[in-house]
């Protein structure tokens, strides 16, 4: 009770006196930057998982080839869950005289739970967002489905015995497939107008699909509760098993963010270190003083214990307040920005902003604070006792075992954690190694120039040990600038690559290959350049090493999934440019021998198949054998068509087959789609832009937020260099003060002040650029699996960012200290 | 009231062992007021701060109100120094972020004294600042911060006061007046006044005067202005 009341009456008086100011700010900047980028990653990822429901359209979508049980709606209904039906058949549609195939979604009203349809008035019009779904007795067209028959909007086609009118262009829809398969242009109509067309009868091709969408929790009760009751025709997709590619740019967004909170986090958590020495060095002979006056040393621990217990609770406070705020501001400014509207954050940033203040505090604060506690009484009378010490063991260890509890629980990612760990430390060892020298060496320079010069490498020489541990901070603050800088741009860039500006953006499917040379040359007449293109060969998987597939046991889900599809299958003499050969031999250009198979090596682990084994594919009625001669990993988000299963030439080149080409046409040539789809009726067009955009729209929302979280953290690296100057005020006061009592004029002490912290800022500066390259290099490779090359900016921009920042901002912060009257700072001493 | 016996303090430097203390035994008396005088370096501090407990001798023993507190460890010897004794220190240690009250409440507040202010508020009337209780240690003269140390120091009514070249910071008209305050302040409670000083005034105002020189007590110790056997 007395510690409590103790401690809070010096908690009041040091709030008043200013003694906790710089302390407080470092962790409430720590929270603040935490929970701001706790709250605002919490929405931006929430909203991450909106994108990648509408590439299902929904959260979880059961798919089925018969009817569904009607059960599973109520079911969905009693957990609350929104849903919604299509259903899905080709057909052939009819206007006039004009017939052709399309694909038939009938759609409930509901549709999509998530994402929006794109539609528009005119052929190639210009898109909106649609509202709604067709109307009863209406229909909305693909634009290939008009080009083959000719019509434009407010034409009326046949569906079987139902007359439909066409009242909108359909330019895009969430769940659009895009993998190809989809061989007619697709048609959507209502759900209920299905009977009065006549087509669907049992034993029709029809894809029945229910579609839920609800939160986490009910989603997975409800997907739990239907797992174990599917039919063998019925299967589940959710979220996390959507689009490939979404999925790769999702994750790579995620880590992208969970980098940019982590880097403020350490950056914080050095600040509050800084301040916290400072506050305890300054308390030495208060501390000394209450001894003398009857503390007891388990009393003074108890009392700073508890004042940091009530800084813990009012930064926790004040942070989450202003960190709720900051991301609200960003969140905005993002949505103005982009147009998307973030869903509202959930408490936990709060929780993780306690954390982050107990963090700082208990790793960064209380080992200087403690140990100051231990401070002999006898320095009331003998100023001249060192501060108790603090063994370089005890601080870096505890800091960095708070700081790692703290990102692990963050990030969940060891391997990110021993990568930050490692460049931290790393950097550190080498800062202390590096720092130590130049202080050394130093020495020698000290005579080469005038006062200015001489006093402010004096400083640097003198302080030695403290000059290194400022050349620490000072170096990885700065490597963390660097790696947001520059590494994060470097990197940002090499991810965006991945989705190159001029690629294919026309898929075309469907080609005769009597069709191809026409086709190729109106491309080559219309945009100079001809498609791309690969046979595509539709086959379905009937017998592994001649074991029919129903008594073949794969090895996991997908593998069960890839038996139950017709696969598309392609055959080439050269290896597609984003596949490697991982095992086996590439049968090369040219090979015309005997039938061989390439196989995605994920595939292969999925079938439990490897080199050596044969598969037997059904191709129009036919069995083909061949023997698995080489396995390839691909990267599917390079946007190049990819095949699971390829084939050799030569005998392939006599199987059924229709081409499938892909080319990028300039968005203000697209007009020339209809002569293309009138020119060549059958031949189906993708037109992938609408999809590609969609893509990068994901990963430009990604990189907004993470430039917007990373704004953040400069901020808080630029708050830690205030601290770490701020560390030495006190001395430099005093040391001004000396010099100007000796004669030397302001701006002589200010040179010094310049050369020290030019000279500091430098260092650090060529510290943070190796730290910044290694860790870069590190994340690049190990956590985003990219490509990086160091930036030829890195180095010489480390240097001189160091000298400038730490040069500026160490002499402006030292003004006001070199500036004060010598005979006021010479009475406080 | 207080009692030295065989006091040695040596500590290790460059040159080897350096004896500060050597072999020092006193004994000073309930409401006795002691000088302890000699030339800088001859260990005068030192003594001070081992008979206070604020340091260990090498050798000897200390007892204080009748306790030996080198058998103490140091929360021992805190619990001792918050319930009896008192200090005043040249350079006056002040909490610079405290007002003059709240620098004389400390002691109380420590002690878990529940009418802290008003006792503290009392105690800076008696050295005459009752008009500066709000003031910062900054905001007042020498003279007055030592004033106001010299209130922390008798707030707790302590049995013992040690002070430490008291008026060695202030002028010498500012050390006469914070001198008489001492010695009336000393007289009215009836404390034991342990003081280390370089004023030949303030020294003889004390009981006793003992003389250290290079870490011994001299032969010769002087009461009142006299040397006595």
């Amino acid at each position: 009770m007395k510690v409590l009341g103790f401690a809070l009456r010096a908690f009041r008086r040091d709030l008043r006196a200013g003694e906790l100011s710089i302390l407080l700010a470092a962790i409430i900047v720590a929270v603040t930057a935490m929970t701001a980028v706790g709250f605002f990653t919490d929405r931006v990822g929430g909203a991450m998982k909106d994108q990648a429901s509408q590439v299902l359209a929904a959260d979880l979508v059961l798919r089925s080839a018969g009817p569904i049980s009607p059960g599973y709606l109520s079911d969905a209904r009693a957990l609350g869950l929104e849903f919604a039906e299509t259903l899905a058949f080709p057909t052939v549609v009819v206007a006039g005289e004009q017939t052709t195939l399309a694909a038939i979604d009938a759609v409930s009203d509901t549709y999509p739970l998530r994402g929006q349809l794109t539609v528009a008035d005119t052929l190639f019009g210009n898109g909106r967002p649609a509202t709604g779904v067709p109307l009863r007795g209406e229909a909305w067209a693909e634009p290939g489905l008009l080009g083959r028959l000719g019509l434009e909007v407010g034409a009326s086609v046949s569906v079987g015995e139902r007359s439909l009118r066409i009242t909108r262009v359909l330019q895009y829809k969430p769940d659009q497939n895009i993998g190809f398969i989809n061989l007619a242009p697709g048609l959507m109509v209502n759900l209920a107008d299905v009977p009065s067309f006549g087509v669907v009868k049992p034993g029709s091709r029809v894809t029945y699909n229910q579609m839920y969408a609800g939160s986490d929790a009910q989603i997975a009760t409800f997907r739990k509760q239907l797992t174990p009751r599917l039919r063998p025709d019925e299967s589940l997709r959710g979220r996390e098993d959507a689009g490939d590619q979404i999925n790769a740019a999702i994750d790579r967004a995620q880590r992208f963010l969970t980098l940019a909170s982590l880097v403020t986090v350490i950056l914080a958590a050095v600040a509050a270190a800084m301040a916290a020495r400072r506050y305890a060095l300054r308390h030495l002979d208060n501390i000394a003083l209450l001894k003398t006056l009857g503390a007891t040393q388990s009393f003074v621990i108890a009392v700073t214990v508890t004042e940091l217990a009530f800084v813990i609770a009012l930064t926790s406070v004040v942070g989450v307040l202003l960190g709720y705020g900051a991301q609200y501001g960003l969140a905005v400014i993002a949505a103005e920005f982009v147009g998307f509207v973030l869903p509202p954050a959930t408490g936990q940033p709060f929780l993780l902003g306690v954390l982050t203040a107990a963090t700082v505090v208990v790793g960064f604060a209380l080992p200087h604070l403690l140990s100051v506690g231990t401070t002999p009484p006898l320095r009331v009378l003998r100023k001249d006792l060192p501060p108790p010490r603090l063994s370089a063991a005890v601080t870096y260890g505890v800091a960095l075992a708070a700081i790692g509890a703290l990102v692990l629980v963050i990030v969940r990612d060891p391997l990110l954690l021993g990568l930050i760990a490692g460049g931290v430390v790393g950097t550190a060892v080498v800062a202390f190694g590096l720092g130590w020298l130049l202080v050394r060496a130093l020495s020698r320079f000290r005579g080469a120039a005038g006062i200015a010069w001489r006093y402010g490498l004096a400083n640097i020489a003198r302080r030695g040990g403290e000059s290194v541990v400022q050349i620490v901070a000072f170096g990885l603050s700065l490597m963390v600038l660097l790696l947001l800088g520059v590494v994060r741009n470097d990197i940002l860039k090499t991810w965006e690559q991945t989705v190159p500006a001029n690629a294919p953006n026309q898929f075309m499917i469907n080609i005769e290959p009597d069709q191809l040379p026409g086709l190729k040359a109106f491309f080559q007449a219309e945009v100079g350049q001809e498609p791309v293109s690969l046979p595509l060969i539709r086959g379905r998987l009937t017998a592994v090493n001649g074991t029919p597939v129903k008594e073949v046991k794969v090895a996991n889900a997908q593998g069960a999934a890839f038996l139950q599809r017709e696969a598309n299958l392609t055959w080439t003499g050269t290896l597609p440019a984003s596949n490697v050969v991982t095992d086996g031999t590439w049968w090369g250009a040219g090979y015309a021998g005997p039938l061989q198979l390439s196989l995605d090596a994920e595939l292969a682990t999925n079938l439990g198949v490897k080199v050596g084994d044969s598969l037997t594919f059904n191709v129009a009625g036919e069995d083909i054998n061949a023997p698995i001669t080489s396995l390839r990993t691909i990267e599917w988000d390079s946007f190049q068509p990819n095949f699971y299963v390829v084939l050799s030439p030569g005998v392939s080149a006599d199987l059924p087959q229709t081409y499938l080409a892909s080319v990028f046409v300039p968005r203000d040539r697209v007009e020339m789609l209809s002569r293309l789809v009138r020119q060549f009726p059958g031949v189906t067009v993708l037109d992938l832009e609408v999809i590609l955009s969609q893509v990068r729209a994901v990963i430009d929302k990604a990189s907004m937020a993470v430039q917007y979280v990373f704004l953040f953290t400069l901020l808080a690296g630029v708050v830690v260099l205030l601290a770490a100057i701020q560390l030495t005020r006190d001395e430099r006061r005093f040391e001004s003060a000396i010099l100007h009592t000796l004669g030397a004029a302001r701006r002589k002490i200010l040179q010094g002040v310049a050369v020290e912290f030019v000279t500091l800022g430098s260092l650090a500066g060529v510290l943070a650029a190796v730290g910044a390259t290694l860790l870069g290099w590190g994340l690049a490779t190990y956590a985003f699996k990219l490509e990086y090359t160091v930036s030829a900016l890195l180095w010489p921009l480390g240097l001189a960012t160091g000298a400038l920042i730490v040069g500026i901002t160490g002499t402006l912060a030292t003004r006001k200290a070199v500036n004060e009257p010598p005979i006021a700072v010479l009475r406080d001493r | 009231m207080l009692r030295a016996a065989g006091l040695t303090k040596q500590v290790s430097s460059p040159e080897g062992i350096l004896t500060i203390l050597d072999d020092v035994s006193l004994n000073i008396g309930r409401a006795e007021s002691v000088a302890l005088v000699g030339p800088s370096g001859a260990g005068k501090t030192t003594l001070l701060a081992i008979l206070a407990g604020l340091d260990q001798p090498t050798r000897g023993r200390v007892w204080l109100c009748g306790e030996d507190i080198t058998a103490m460890d140091e929360d021992g010897r805190a619990l001792l120094r918050a319930r009896r004794v008192g200090f005043v220190f040249q350079s006056f240690h002040l909490v610079q972020s405290l007002t003059a009250l709240e620098n004389v409440m400390l002691p109380l507040e420590l002690a878990g004294e529940a009418r802290a202010a008003a006792v503290a508020r009392e105690t800076l009337a008696n050295v005459g600042l009752s008009a500066r209780v709000g003031h910062y240690p900054r905001q007042l003269s020498g003279g007055e911060q030592q004033r106001v140390a010299i209130a922390r120091a008798f707030v707790m009514r302590p049995e013992v006061l040690f002070a430490d070249e008291p008026t060695g910071n202030l002028d010498s008209a500012t050390g006469d007046r914070i001198g008489r305050l001492l010695f009336d302040l000393n007289a009215e409670a009836k404390t034991t006044l342990v003081l280390v000083t370089h004023e030949r005034d303030l020294a003889a105002r004390c009981d006793r005067t003992i003389r250290i020189e290079a870490g011994r007590v001299e032969a010769g110790e002087v009461e009142a202005g006299r040397v006595v056997a």
